[in-house]
């Protein structure tokens, strides 16, 4: 919402007060300064280190070269057609310039003119926006010669001086402009945008700022007075109203205004409404707007000798109701809408009029004959798109006016709104809530405004249809609420104070405890935190609740009117809670921990993907699907963690020489009537070379099987298990048959890895170079509770044996190991393998196992013949189980 | 034959002195201290000296000896300190050569951000507490003070879930990790529902709200929520608290304001600004010249939360805040895409 500070001022006197102090004001209140644009009044000036507050723009205009000068004749250029000289008053001299201004054009040779006309002249030196320039470029206005006539000055165009952006001719102010005044204090100004937040949508409105601005600066709100003189019949003689819902339509107002000349409005509204970001149409239009921008209730103007002709001129009817499906109208954007039983409209008995609150109908719509323009949006009517043909009285103005005011359902007009794609400024207010009380304000600040600038005469009274009055709000406050939820110890007295400030009606009653204690008579201004305060809403508000809601609400005014920054800063002082801690979360992040001290880099991806991207790894039946996906690659949620961090690799496949990802996080299971399951899994995929390749070492070997299983076996011990367990499986579909395991702890099977089979790596661009996947039940893995202790430290040496054993190819390493261990006892205390051959030497379908024994005893120092003993033993045991022989 | 011995001793010197290595030493001891050495065959021919001669020759022969002895080992340590010279100068690195590196781990940046707001967070008491991804509209809004069509609904647009039969409470992937307040304090007043406890908690976790993918806007991202309720907490605390917090989390002087915002599910709202750690609050592109960076949401729980969570709000009181992780990253390390962080792009994750 772009707020002129010129227009501020009407209502409030901020005297003393720079820009800055006023954007600060609101901005802590909850009404954001986005951004302050200067338009002529002097902007602040940052010393080197000096702090910013906001973001700015605009431009100051120089009070000594730019100031208001009359036109008291328009010549013609002695070398140019197209350009006129201008003999123009600056308030001390004469001066000659040259435009090349269209609008002042039709005066070339007229002579002294009857009435000089008023404008900005800016003079030799003032720095300017360049008019002809793309976009918004400064200048300094320099001596030149052009066409042969000396130019050092000149009058400006809206552009020129940061208006807007109309560079079509130069600005004609108003007549009562004083000649001589420099331009800034004449119509200086600085425009405020503020952020409307969605429960503040009272404050979309000028009156609305300076009513908080009333309310942080202990200053008076000056509203508008309005008072005018009727003449003629009274309009409930002319026109009824007949409200079909009204929860959806709670008030509906009219005022009429007859004898209306439509034209231009006065410039410095004209000004206003631009520096407001609205395009002046004319002065009945404006009107609507001005009066919108200031109080906040949007207004539509009909044209009422269209309606009275509909009506076969007998008295108009207006009706409000919902649209019948398929029922048409064209707007005044001249669009032919299709309606749906959703859209509130306003009809008359011959058909709709208007979309309620949200968009007028073309053909009953202010018409101004001098121009082939109608609509706000200032977009031509298409042939054929207005019904013109049918009113017998289109091709002149409109004369009478018809002014509606009203109150909608919020929540129906923003529905129509967002449904026919039609934001607007009426349509911005009204899907927030405009309290109906406006619709009667509004209406009359409307006719006001029409009268004071078109010459009409405004008829006596209002129809006024109003049969659902919104409940006041009524919210009892005690100082002690203030206390118990503000923390500060605020009197009744300051309390009312404050908000009374933003017209909350208050009223004290003394608690009869704090009565009885004291029979003297209390001080109000004294902390009396029993006694209660009856709180009513203002008229303008629909956002304060009843009960403990209302007292949120009202206490939310008192702490903001108050002012933030002087609530003090304490620390709580409550019991303690009860400590639950989150013992998932902790294990994921121990889990975090270990898999990058393996090396890994930890990616996240996206929840959400499709299926065909994850059925490259695994299909399900089922997924939980997204009902309004922003693209089809992101349609349903993922069910496979492998796939994903798969997908990540794959990204980065040409980026390093060695790729090692991990995932934590859940995947969704869909489940019939209820909320889907989401398990935590862990993800690995691996791919690369093994070593970091370095200057002087190259070709390391690439990372494969039993690279990831060396990981597993560390993250699995770095948990705190000791039964660890792996077994090939042909039956995780991804995987290589031949190159995957199934890892088992405690005997529990917790996950699988493997090498990532071939026909899937075939659907990605994955380079040469084995692909190692494994994917973990994290639910599963958290639920097995670790059992293991410290061993103790041996003291006394160990001997250290190598044997080597020959097996058939069938016989699995890990057999091997666990009849060593078993067979060796305690006094065998580690087993590594540390070759394996085949070939010639041991034949085919054979293989050689080397390994190299520990063998060591807590209590004493081992012997060679107790080592022997031992190695005899194991040699016999694998030689009974496995046929395994002794390698020589 | 004295004469012959100091012939034998000076040869003997003369011949150490153009000594240079242990291999040219080596043979110089031999020839000079050797059983055949000119000095070993004087000893050797003592048995042909007169019995007068013995003693004398016998006693300039040791002289002779114990002189060679010492420049042996004189020698021996000087060709040792030189052939150390050269090698240690022969053995010189280029320092400037690139270090072997090796292929290590890190945490996802969202990560490692999260845990330094959770520690920070878990100092002043306030425990993780985690809840779903995939909620209902009533967790998600309802519950939350969002009723439906409500003009802040606007500002979280929803993924939806398809899901039959639940037109009246839809099935949607949480906008906010706030629907983990609800779970929390049933849970929490589950554990004495006539007197229920105090809550500190801090509720990490991905949200999603529908945008189009940009260098600004995500679908998903982030949020860590802090929830104190108690009774007597008041705004002067959320104050107190959020001000600790930002201390720790920005610096003993980061200096911060508030101002007064709109949450549906609080009452009363604000939004923390601290002082633009960029510019140092002169204003910058980072903080949009205002000189304050927006750094959290917050607000006194809104009596319609604390009753749906089971909290009498006429005891009860409490307050929350909510952040984004990613958006502290990008602001602390001027990251102008926030496509980078799902992107899971190396090059962007070694930065970290």
């Amino acid at each position: 919402m772009k707020i002129p500070l010129s227009w501020l001022k009407d209502f409030i006197d901020l005297d003393g007060l720079s820009v800055e102090d006023i954007a600060r004001k609101l901005t802590l209140a909850g009404l954001e300064v986005d951004e302050i644009k200067y338009v002529g009044l002097p902007m602040p000036v940052y010393q080197d280190g000096e702090k910013h507050e906001f973001k700015t723009s605009g431009i100051a205009w120089d009070k000594e070269k730019i100031v208001v000068a009359e036109i008291r004749e328009v010549n013609p250029h002695p070398n140019a057609d197209r350009l006129t000289l201008l003999d123009l008053f600056d308030g001390q001299q004469a001066q000659t310039v040259l435009t090349g201004a269209p609008n002042i054009f039709h005066l070339k040779g007229q002579g002294k003119l009857p009435k000089p006309i008023k404008v900005a002249y800016a003079k030799e030196g003032a720095a300017l926006y360049d008019g002809h320039a793309e976009g918004l470029q400064l200048m300094t206005l320099k001596r030149a010669k052009i066409r042969g006539v000396d130019s050092y000055s000149m009058v400006c165009s809206e552009k020129e001086l940061g208006i807007a952006e109309d560079h079509e001719g130069i600005i004609l102010l108003d007549d009562d402009a004083p000649v001589g005044m420099p331009l800034a204090d004449y119509m200086g100004d600085a425009v405020l945008d503020i952020s409307i937040l969605p429960n503040m949508a009272r404050n979309a409105n000028v009156i609305g700022v300076a009513r908080e601005l009333a309310a942080l600066t202990g200053r008076e709100l000056k509203k508008p007075a309005i008072k005018f003189k009727t003449s003629g019949d009274s309009i409930d003689k002319l026109v009824s109203i007949e409200i079909t819902d009204p929860e959806l339509n709670p008030r509906f107002v009219l005022g009429l205004i007859r004898d209306v000349e439509i034209k231009p409005s006065p410039y410095q509204i004209q000004r206003r409404l631009k520096l407001a970001g609205m395009r002046p149409i004319n002065n009945i239009v404006d009107a609507t707007n001005y009066a919108m921008l200031e109080l906040g209730e949007p207004l539509h103007a009909f044209d009422y000798d269209v309606l009275k002709e509909r009506a076969g001129n007998k008295n108009v009817r207006i009706i409000t109701r919902t649209a019948k499906d398929g029922e048409k109208l064209i707007t005044l954007d001249g669009v032919d809408r299709k309606l749906t039983s959703m859209n509130m409209l306003v009809c008359d008995e011959s058909g709709p009029l208007s979309i309620a609150g949200v968009m007028g109908g073309a053909e009953s719509e202010v018409y101004d004959a001098s121009k082939e323009v109608l609509d706000a949006k200032g977009i031509e009517l298409k042939a054929g798109a207005t019904p013109q043909g049918k009113i017998s009285i289109r091709g002149r103005s409109t004369t009478t006016i018809l002014l509606e005011g009203a109150a909608w359902n919020f929540i129906n007009i923003r529905r129509t709104a967002k449904q026919h794609n039609l934001p607007s400024e009426a349509s911005f207010r009204f899907s927030r809530g405009v309290h109906p009380a406006l619709a009667e304000q509004g209406v009359k600040r409307g006719l006001q405004l029409m009268a004071e600038w078109s010459g009409g005469n405004i008829a006596p009274g209002l129809v006024d249809e109003y049969p659902l009055k919104p409940k006041d709000s009524v919210v009892e406050v005690r100082p002690k609420d203030v206390k118990r939820l503000l923390g500060i110890e605020l009197s009744a007295q300051e309390i009312v104070d404050l908000l009374e400030r933003l017209e909350f009606k208050c009223k004290v009653r003394e608690s009869e405890i704090g009565n009885r204690k004291s029979s003297k008579k209390t001080d109000s201004r004294l902390p009396t935190p029993d006694s209660q305060i009856t709180v009513t809403a203002p008229p303008h508000r629909l956002d304060i609740g009843q009960g403990t809601i209302g007292l949120a609400d009202v206490l939310e005014e008192v702490a903001r009117s108050y002012g933030y920054d002087r609530i003090p800063e304490t620390r709580m002082a409550d019991a303690l809670p009860p400590q639950i801690g989150n013992p998932v979360n902790e294990w994921e992040e121990h889990l975090r921990d270990l898999l990058v001290a393996l090396g890994l880099q930890e990616v996240v991806t996206y929840r959400m993907t499709s299926v065909e991207r994850e059925s490259r790894v695994i299909a399900h039946n089922e997924y939980v699907r997204i009902a309004n996906p922003i693209a089809p690659e992101k349609s349903i949620l993922r069910r496979s963690l492998a796939a994903s961090v798969l997908d990540a690799l794959e990204k980065n496949i040409h980026l390093s020489e060695s790729l090692s990802f991990f995932e934590i996080g859940p995947v969704f299971e869909p489940l019939k009537n209820d909320l889907p399951n989401e398990p935590r899994r862990l993800a690995v995929a691996m791919t690369g070379l093994r070593d970091a390749a370095a200057w002087d070492m190259k070709d390391s070997p690439a990372l494969d099987f039993y690279d990831m299983k060396g990981r597993i076996e560390l993250l699995l011990s770095g948990l705190g298990f000791t039964d660890i367990s792996f077994a090939s499986t042909d039956s995780v579909n991804y995987l290589h048959p031949g190159k995957a395991a199934q890892v088992q702890v405690n005997g529990q099977a917790v996950g699988a890895f493997g090498e990532l089979h071939p026909l899937v790596r075939e659907k990605y661009e994955l380079g040469d170079a084995p692909v190692l996947v494994a994917e973990f039940d994290l639910e599963i893995l958290r639920g097995i509770a670790p059992m293991y202790a410290i061993a103790p430290v041996p003291e006394f040496p160990p001997i250290l044996e190598d044997i080597a054993v020959i097996v058939d190819e069938s016989v699995a390493a890990s057999r091997l190991e666990v009849l060593i261990r078993q067979t060796g006892g305690k006094n065998v205390t580690n087993v590594r393998l540390f070759d394996v051959y085949r070939g010639d030497q041991v034949g085919a379908g054979k293989k050689s196992l080397a390994y190299s024994l520990t063998y060591q005893a807590a209590d004493k120092t081992m012997t060679d013949a107790e080592a022997a003993a031992i190695r005899n033993k194991i040699v016999k045991r694998l030689e009974q189980e496995v046929g395994a022989k002794l390698r020589s | 034959m004295l004469d012959k011995l100091s012939e034998i001793e000076k040869t003997a010197l003369d011949a150490l002195g153009s000594v240079q290595d242990a291999s040219s030493l080596d043979a110089w001891r031999v020839a000079q201290l050797g059983r055949s050495s000119p000095l070993m065959q004087v000893f050797s021919g003592f048995g042909a000296l007169s019995k007068e001669e013995r003693p004398i020759v016998g006693q300039a022969a040791n002289k002779v000896k114990a002189a060679l002895e010492a420049a042996l080992a004189e020698k021996t340590e000087a060709v040792k300190r030189s052939a150390l010279e050269r090698s240690l100068s022969g053995e010189k690195l280029d320092v400037t050569l690139p270090g072997r590196t090796i292929h290590h781990g890190r945490l996802h940046p969202s990560t490692q951000q999260l845990r330094r707001v959770l520690s920070i967070l878990a100092e002043m008491g306030f425990q993780v507490y985690t809840s779903r991804e995939v909620e209902t509209d009533e967790m998600n809004f309802q519950l939350l003070n969002f009723p439906p069509h409500h003009p802040a609904r606007e500002m979280q647009d929803s993924f939806y879930v398809e899901a039959e039969g639940r037109e009246e409470n839809p099935v949607l992937m949480r906008t906010h990790t706030s629907p983990g307040q609800i779970h929390a304090m049933r849970e929490f007043a589950a554990m004495n529902p006539k007197d229920p406890p105090s809550i500190r908690i801090a509720l990490p976790g991905m949200c999603f709200r529908y945008e189009q993918i940009t260098a600004r806007s995500e679908i998903q991202f982030n949020q860590v929520e802090g929830l104190a309720v108690g009774k007597g907490i008041t705004f002067s605390n959320l104050k107190g608290t959020l001000i600790d917090f930002a201390h720790r989390m920005f610096g003993q002087n980061a200096r911060t304001r508030f101002r007064a915002s709109y949450f549906p599910f609080t009452e009363p709202s604000a939004e923390m600004d601290v002082e633009c750690f960029v510019c140092g609050g002169k204003g910058c592109a980072v903080c949009k010249n205002s000189g304050w960076l927006e750094i959290l949401g917050c607000g006194m729980v809104h009596p319609v939360v604390l009753q749906n969570g089971g909290y009498d709000p006429k005891i009860y009181s409490g307050f929350a805040w909510g952040m984004g992780p990613e958006r502290q990253l990008m602001l602390r390390y001027k990251i102008e895409d926030i496509r980078y962080f799902w992107g899971n792009d190396v090059r962007f994750l070694e930065q970290f």
